[in-house]
């Protein structure tokens, strides 16, 4: 640690790693917000994230392309989100319930196909430097983005628009606010939220191949810590705006990446305290928009979470 | 509200006496049941597709879970956490609420009784166990009451809430017993100073497994009584089935929220007493083993019947206590006993659309032949 650079690297320092930290947050975000548009809600996606970390990886070191990686995730985390999907378009089946079941089922098949993964090293994503004008090498590492997070950013601006000004926006919207106002323009519900879900868990793949594959690029059985839980959470925060989702994502980044900074800079006091503060931030942001009484503006009218 | 439907279900088709009554009563035991086979099922054609025998996984499983009388001395024991953890899912569960956030409860819960114990050791075990006992208990109702209050009070989703406070105990838990609460002396796995030999929770007699296991068959009889038998559980009932329905009558739903949210993470406490009292002998990581989060299957599998939360914790026990050979003689990964939960758990969940299709379960339907 250079002494002269002292504490004051640690605003960028956090901003760096809130770009690092926010990506599988951002993609998972932006999935479950399109899930919950359509009036479902996929708490699986913390199963989807754990399974696409560990497809992403496997394919990455057996074909040696990250590339290939992120496409194995996005199909098995759309899959993942089809059998969600599936299942809940029965009646009488609970949504968050079945959310439940698959991320146990996603976690139970990522540690069984990953174990022979464990060692192995796999291919890593490219990162794009955006420090070049600095020489200091703490600036310039904490610049480097890696291109999933500017894909991400670019996703969410298309998503926004596609809600806002597309038939498929409009449909989605339709489904999501009322099953009988879709049914009565001819929607058929049911297909409309597995599509949807399906798109969603592709998403959480993707973020999830990006931890495995980028930061903390390796994969492992605690590779992911709640994030995919945590962005469910967030999209609550962010109104189911896809905007919304971008920012929430920057801050919770920030918010995990606050551990592993004050650790770089000798601070290792209380550091499970400030490993918790996603945690604590997520469950903060819930109680501040949550209300007893009233509806949340911009909840879609058919999500069980807000009814 | 989520899981209103199973409430509804259970208050307005009581089973009565006779040949309805008991056409009503299979259904409910009938369906789960066919759920697990389907269940297994599809893990066993998850094994044949990569070449494994389902008919040697199953049979090691009997051997190492129910086989012998030293295996169900080691299933038994892991039963006790897993029926108390059930409980901590199945009693908000009567109250439309999906709470899985046991594990926190059973953490925070071991860790209070484990400091407990070191600031009390030299008393004598008739003071200093029920007073740990008793932290224990009244944190794990801290901790789960107050996602039912926030739930309550804020309108704050249960689920996501009780999933978030148990990574923030698991937390928390490191935190502690990493730092301020450490023993010096643990050097490889940071853990509170060990409790005295009076101090440790031994064995049932006759048994040999601990006192646990009684407290939590207690515990289920216990909450079987409360739910189908005293005007608490009806009101919760009702209140399950349509909560504002309930506010306009009268009955008091945040306090039975809160309630049965703090009673179920009593419980779950308890859990954490007895794994470091009975098992580990001081507080640390073993605590986050993974119990509440088999205690939601169970919960789910047992359709939230406190009495039928027994056997089902018994089984899924076997199951757990029977991975060590499984992974031995069969060369499968740890992680076979949670996909086989996995499987159970989307059977058991789809099986819910069958409720009351079967012409032969439901009465009201044979006249109409």
């Amino acid at each position: 640690m250079d002494t002269e650079l002292g504490y004051s690297i640690i605003p960028l320092a956090i901003l760096g790693g809130a770009i690092r930290v926010s990506t599988p947050f951002l993609f998972v975000s932006l999935g479950e917000a399109l899930t919950e548009r359509s009036g479902r809600i996929n708490l699986g996606l913390e199963g989807t994230l754990v399974f696409g970390a560990m497809s992403g990886y496997a394919v990455a070191y057996l074909t040696n392309s990250p590339w290939l990686g992120v496409g194995a995730a996005m199909i098995c985390g759309a899959l993942f989100g089809l059998i969600h999907g599936v299942i809940c378009s029965l009646p009488r089946v609970n949504d968050i319930a079945v959310g439940i079941a698959m991320m146990i089922l996603g976690m139970g098949l990522a540690f069984y196909f990953g174990k022979p993964y464990v060692q192995p090293v796999a291919p890593d994503l490219p990162a794009i430097g955006f420090g070049w004008w600095s020489d200091i090498p703490q600036v310039r590492a904490a610049l480097e983005v890696n291109v999933l997070f500017l894909i991400g950013a670019v996703l969410a601006v298309v998503l926004w628009w596609m809600l806002r000004s597309t038939r498929i926006g409009l449909i989605l919207r339709v489904v999501g606010d009322s099953t009988d106002a879709a049914r009565a323009m001819g929607l058929r519900p049911a297909v409309v939220r597995t599509c949807a879900t399906a798109v969603g868990g592709a998403f959480a793949g993707v973020g999830g191949a990006y931890l495995s594959l980028y930061y903390p690029g390796s994969w492992n059985e605690g590779i992911s810590s709640g994030q995919g839980l945590m962005a469910v959470a967030l999209v609550i925060f962010a109104r189911w705006n896809p905007l919304a989702c971008f920012g929430a994502a920057l801050l919770f980044g920030g918010a995990g990446a606050l551990g592993p900074v004050l650790q770089s800079v000798g601070i290792s006091e209380g550091y499970y305290l400030f490993f918790a503060a996603p945690y604590v931030l997520t469950l903060g942001v819930l109680i501040a928009t949550s209300s007893p009484t009233r509806a949340m503006t911009g909840a879609p009218g058919e999500l069980s979470i807000t009814k | 509200m989520t899981l209103s439907s199973t409430a509804e279900r259970t208050t307005t088709a009581r089973p009565g006496l006779g040949l309805a009554g008991l056409a009503r009563r299979s259904e409910a035991v009938l369906l789960p049941i066919g759920a697990l086979l389907v269940g297994f099922a599809l893990f066993s054609l998850f094994l044949l597709v990569q070449g494994k025998s389902p008919t040697d996984f199953f049979a090691l499983v009997y051997r190492a879970g129910f086989g012998t009388a030293f295996s169900w001395e080691n299933t038994l024991s892991r039963t006790a956490p897993l029926l108390l953890a059930a409980l901590c899912v199945a009693l908000p569960a009567r109250l439309g609420l999906v709470v899985i956030g046991g594990e926190g409860a059973i953490v925070l819960g071991g860790v209070g009784a484990g400091y407990a114990g070191v600031l009390l050791s030299g008393t004598s075990a008739f003071i200093a166990l029920p007073i740990m006992l008793l932290i224990a208990m009244g944190i794990g109702a801290l901790w789960i009451g107050a996602v039912g209050a926030l739930r309550h009070y804020r309108g704050v989703n249960e689920t996501i809430a009780s999933l978030l406070m148990a990574y923030i105990a698991i937390a928390l838990m490191n935190h502690l017993v990493e730092g301020p609460l450490r023993d010096p002396a643990s050097l490889n796995k940071p853990s509170t100073a060990p409790l005295d030999e009076a101090l440790r929770v031994g064995n049932v007699p006759g048994w040999d497994v601990h006192w646990g296991l009684a407290f939590g068959v207690i515990a289920c009889l216990l909450m079987w009584v409360l739910i189908e038998k005293t005007t608490w559980g009806f009101a919760a009932q009702i209140a399950g089935g349509n909560a504002r329905a309930a506010q306009v009558q009268g009955l008091p739903v945040g306090k039975l929220i809160i309630g049965f949210a703090a009673l179920g993470g009593a419980l779950a406490g308890l859990a954490g007493f007895f794994e470091v009292a009975a098992v580990h002998g001081s507080a640390n990581g073993s605590l986050a083993s993974g119990y509440g989060y088999t205690g939601i299957l169970i919960a789910f599998l047992a359709r939230h019947n406190p009495l039928a939360i027994i056997p089902v914790a018994v089984l899924l026990a076997g199951f757990e206590a029977s991975s060590g050979l499984v992974q031995r003689r069969m060369d499968l990964p740890d992680a076979t006993v949670l996909v086989l939960q996995g499987f159970v758990f989307v059977a058991i969940l789809m099986s819910e659309t069958l409720y009351g299709r079967f012409k032969i379960f439901t009465p009201e339907r044979w006249r109409s032949a």
